[in-house]
């Protein structure tokens, strides 16, 4: 096109400088400009790239932890006694069994000698409520399990997981070489008795520790004072500094360890006891993991474990820190990908929590939608586009479907609730119903994209097939769709990735809900990917952060794949003329 | 062509094949966001055991769910709702002249609302007059008479508040959350002030409501931040402010408590213990309402009310307190229990 003109136009004759001064600054001018536009755009590009990055890593790194989860791999004794105490063996027997005394009894065998209802009840939430439920599909699926020892995955509960998903405390092991210490018991509340000053230094870390904690009260009472707070607010935080400062002070007589300082351990003998007071020649504590005996303990068998983040700073207590270190030196805690994240519903427990009816719900509602949207938004295109007379009612309807095209999604929610729950009595939940309000939703997006695509197609085309005898409708389906079915389909696709991350319309149909079972037909209850984000990121247990992060690295993985398969359509049936 | 029109043609048939109406076997319960994470454990804990279909819980609003509830009995309309707060008499009215007359009700515990500020702050305690001080639009002067909130730092208050900027995070005016805010704590702290307390005996006279407008109107010059209807967002700009404070529900504080403390308000502190025996002002009750017309025709109902009454749910050791509901005392529990269990229902001179 522009070589033609360019040779065909003859210019009036006119002198152009173009070495004067002046011309030159004009020239600079204009390549500075140029230069100035292509900076600005490499800025704008450079920021959104920003923007993208700093999002996506964001999400990856919250994300690709929760496709991970943490079990307890050890041998199970799959217990005819709570599974099948009358040797039935039939599937509805085996479904009841108590699977969870099972991985419990598992895990009391993997951690032998805890006592006392507190310890046992502390130990048996290191496992999921669900920790069964794979050993339960197992069994029924090869009865012949019943009686024998297997070795299976024990899901762990969602703060155990996390706990090792980020170290929630560093845990120190002292090394310098202490002196005999002979223990008073195996079991239950006992001393510690060491020959010299073994314990003095530990005692001096506590002092400092206690030092520390008094200063820092210091501070917020001095910045409270020099406001003008009256001192009986103070009182408490004065007292409360006095007492730590006391301690500081008395002397490395004896000291009481509690939950705001440093948690420190002994293991000694096979066992761990947690300390709750020392003095520089013995310390009191809490057997944790019973001793093997009371035999001295020679110099460097034994020594300190210390949990540096107190307790009341954490999550997971002393015992079940020290429960999991257990496993964990064991090699019973492996770190698996989550398969059971793909293949469950919705849960309340964080572990069992799955994305697959979220999953399903989509694909469900999305096959609605595009088996609507598809034939009427295309036949709506082709009659507005070729057929339609252009008179005042067919620029109507095109203003009006601009104006759709531009109407908030929960209004067509509204019209949902009022059209297809109340008037047709539809079910509330269902992907149909959803399907539906999806489609009017995308339907203007594509007739519009379509209509653009057959105004794409040459006229040439139109007018060769009409002059040799086509009819107008042979015209158009023969020649003109074919043509300009990569845009329609490209249009298509991306109004279904809209559809796919859509919400508000869903809230009014009853679509935001807690669904555990998976949706298999058109009219269950089902919820979609989106929905279930925005239903995970509103709970308040920490371990379902890393499962929305999760949920939407799914969404965008299935919204990438949609739109490659858009560009895909378009390179493959693409016609240049 | 022909393909996409059999897709249609099948879809329509389906769409015509559902209208029919069917039996139901799943229960459905719509309403408060704040009981949805209790009723979906219940719920998922009566999927397990009974081996049937696990119920729908859906996340409406109080509100919405009872205009859901409310709109009639039958194997289409929801068979139960939550609710953050007691069904109100014209909702009640609403129920009834739509048919649904036999309504049981279940109290399941309360859901404390907390104000909660980072550990690496300085820990404070409030009154209630106080928050509605810091936060309300207009206040009474030393005179009594209403002003533009003067207040910018917590200080200027009360003199042994710290001297720090007032900055709370809290639910917009669409949450049930910022609801019970407004009446727990802004209405209560206003009845503090005696000006405001004649100005509400006028109101109960002329009809007016002057009042309510006051402790309604919260300041819009920045120290309340309207930081969304995610809790989790304000929990992780605490984390990141110390000096912010932020309003939601207890178990959120329960949950991050390794990160966050909670204010004491009036001098008890929001824990466990001291919002079950009613110590903690800043306290709501919770309830889930059941349609007794539909126990029996649901398969499943009333045993899912039995599952939520046992002990080993709603008990003080129950599962539903891991997940940050605070139970009832032991008294109350067994009788909001025996209540629904035996299907009372509830009457109109109870409410108001």
């Amino acid at each position: 096109m522009t070589d033609i003109t360019a040779g065909g136009v003859s210019a009036p004759l006119r002198r152009v400088e173009f070495d004067t001064p002046a011309a030159k600054a004009r020239l600079r001018g204009r390549y500075r400009s140029e230069a100035r536009f292509k900076s600005y755009g490499i800025i704008a590009l450079c920021i959104a790239a920003t923007f993208l990055i700093a999002l996506l890593a964001s999400i990856f790194s919250r994300g690709i932890p929760g496709f991970f989860q943490h079990y307890l791999v050890t041998e199970v004794l799959v217990d005819a006694a709570k599974i099948d105490p009358q040797g039935k063996g039939d599937a509805a027997t085996l479904r009841a069994g108590d699977y969870t005394a099972v991985a419990r009894a598992a895990l009391a065998e993997a951690v032998p000698g805890v006592e006392g209802r507190q310890m046992k009840k502390e130990l048996n939430s290191l496992l999921s409520s669900g920790a069964g439920d794979a050993l339960r599909e197992q069994v029924i699926a090869n009865p012949s399990l019943v009686g024998q020892r297997i070795k299976v995955p024990l899901l762990l509960a969602d703060e155990a997981d996390l706990f090792l998903k980020d170290s929630g405390t560093k845990l120190l092991v002292l090394s310098e070489t202490r002196g005999i210490a002979t223990p008073s018991a195996k079991t239950g509340e006992i001393t510690i008795l060491v020959g010299a000053n073994d314990f003095a230094d530990d005692i001096a870390v506590v002092k400092a520790e206690l030092k520390a904690l008094a200063a820092s009260i210091d501070e917020t009472v001095a910045l409270r004072k020099e406001r003008g707070a009256t001192p009986e607010s103070l009182d408490s935080l004065v007292k409360e500094a006095v007492e730590l400062r006391r301690r500081y002070d008395a002397a490395a007589t004896s000291e009481t360890l509690d939950s705001k300082t440093a948690s420190r351990l002994v293991a000694i003998n096979g066992g761990i006891v947690k300390i709750k007071e020392m003095s520089p020649t013995s310390v009191k504590g809490e057997v944790i993991l019973p001793l093997k005996s009371t035999d001295d303990a020679a110099p460097g068998t034994w020594g300190i474990r210390v949990y540096e983040t107190p307790e009341s700073n954490r999550n997971l207590n002393d015992l079940g820190v020290t429960f999991l270190e257990e496993l964990k030196a064991k090699g019973l805690v492996e770190s698996q990908f989550n398969f059971a994240f793909f293949t469950r519903g919705d849960s309340r427990e964080a572990e069992l929590a799955g994305i697959q009816g979220a999953l399903v719900g989509s694909i469900l509602t999305l096959l609605v939608t595009i088996g609507l949207c598809l034939p009427i938004g295309v036949l709506a295109a082709i009659y507005l586009e070729e057929f339609a007379p252009k008179n005042w009612i067919t620029e109507l309807i095109e203003i009006n479907i601009n104006n759709l095209a531009a109407v908030p999604s929960i209004v067509f929610g509204l019209l949902g609730l009022a059209v297809f729950l109340n008037f047709f009595g539809m079910p509330r939940s269902a992907p149909l119903v959803g399907g539906l309000v999806l489609a009017l939703l995308v339907l203007p997006t594509i007739i519009i994209a379509s209509r653009a695509a057959l105004k794409s197609v040459p006229p040439s085309i139109r007018e060769a097939a009409l002059g040799v005898g086509a009819s107008k409708q042979q015209a158009v389906f023969h020649h003109v769709l074919p043509l300009a079915m990569p845009g329609i389909m490209t249009g298509t696709i991306i109004g279904m990735a809209h559809a796919l991350g859509e919400t508000a319309p869903l809230l009014m149909i009853g679509m935001v809900a807690f669904i555990v079972d998976v949706p298999s037909t058109l009219s269950q209850s089902a919820t979609v990917l989106p929905v279930q984000i925005f239903l995970w990121s509103d709970l308040p247990e920490p371990a379902f952060k890393m499962k929305t992060a999760a949920a939407i690295m799914v969404l965008l993985a299935v919204l990438f794949v949609m739109n490659g398969l858009a560009i895909w359509l378009r390179k493959k049936f693409e016609r240049r003329w | 062509m022909n393909k996409a029109t059999l897709l249609a043609v099948s879809i329509v048939s389906g769409l015509a094949l559902t209208t029919a109406a069917e039996a139901r076997d799943q229960i459905r319960v719509v309403g408060s966001s704040t009981v949805y994470p209790f009723t979906t454990a219940v719920a998922e804990q009566f999927g397990k055991s009974s081996g049937g279909k696990t119920p729908v819980v859906e996340s409406t609003g109080t509100g919405g769910g009872m205009k859901i509830f409310c709109e009639g009995v039958g194997v289409d309309k929801a068979d139960a709702t939550n609710a953050s707060r007691r069904i109100k008499k014209s909702e009640f009215e609403l129920c009834d002249k739509n048919g649904v007359k036999d309504i049981i009700e279940l109290m399941v515990g309360y859901d404390g609302l907390t104000l909660a500020h980072s550990k690496e702050g300085a820990k404070i305690a409030l009154t209630r007059k106080q928050v509605f001080q810091a936060l309300a639009e207009k206040v009474p002067n030393d005179k009594g008479e209403l002003v533009d909130n003067p207040y910018k730092n917590w200080s200027d208050i009360d003199p042994s508040l710290p001297n720090i900027k007032i900055e709370v995070l809290g639910p917009p005016p669409t949450s049930g959350t910022r609801d019970s805010f407004h009446e727990l704590f802004m209405e209560k702290g206003a009845e503090g002030f005696d000006t405001l307390k004649d100005m509400k005996k006028k109101d109960e006279e002329a009809k007016t409501k002057d009042f309510e407008k006051v402790w309604k109107s919260m300041r819009k010059d920045g120290a309340y931040v309207e930081a969304g209807e995610n809790d989790n967002v304000i929990v992780q700009k605490l984390a990141g402010n110390k000096n912010a404070f932020g309003i939601f529900g207890f178990s959120f504080l329960e949950e991050n408590a390794d990160k966050l403390v909670g204010v004491s308000i009036e001098g008890a502190e929001p824990t466990f213990e001291n919002i079950s025996a009613g110590k903690y002002k800043g306290a709501r009750p919770l309830f889930v309402y059941f349609k007794k017309a539909h126990i029996g025709v649901i398969p499943g109902l009333d045993k899912f009310i039995a599952e939520y009454t046992s002990e080993k749910a709603l008990g003080a050791e129950g599962y539903l307190t891991e997940k940050g509901l605070v139970a009832l005392p032991k008294d109350a529990f067994e009788k909001s229990a025996k209540a629904a269990n035996d299907g009372m229902t509830l009457k109109a001179d109870e409410l108001k």
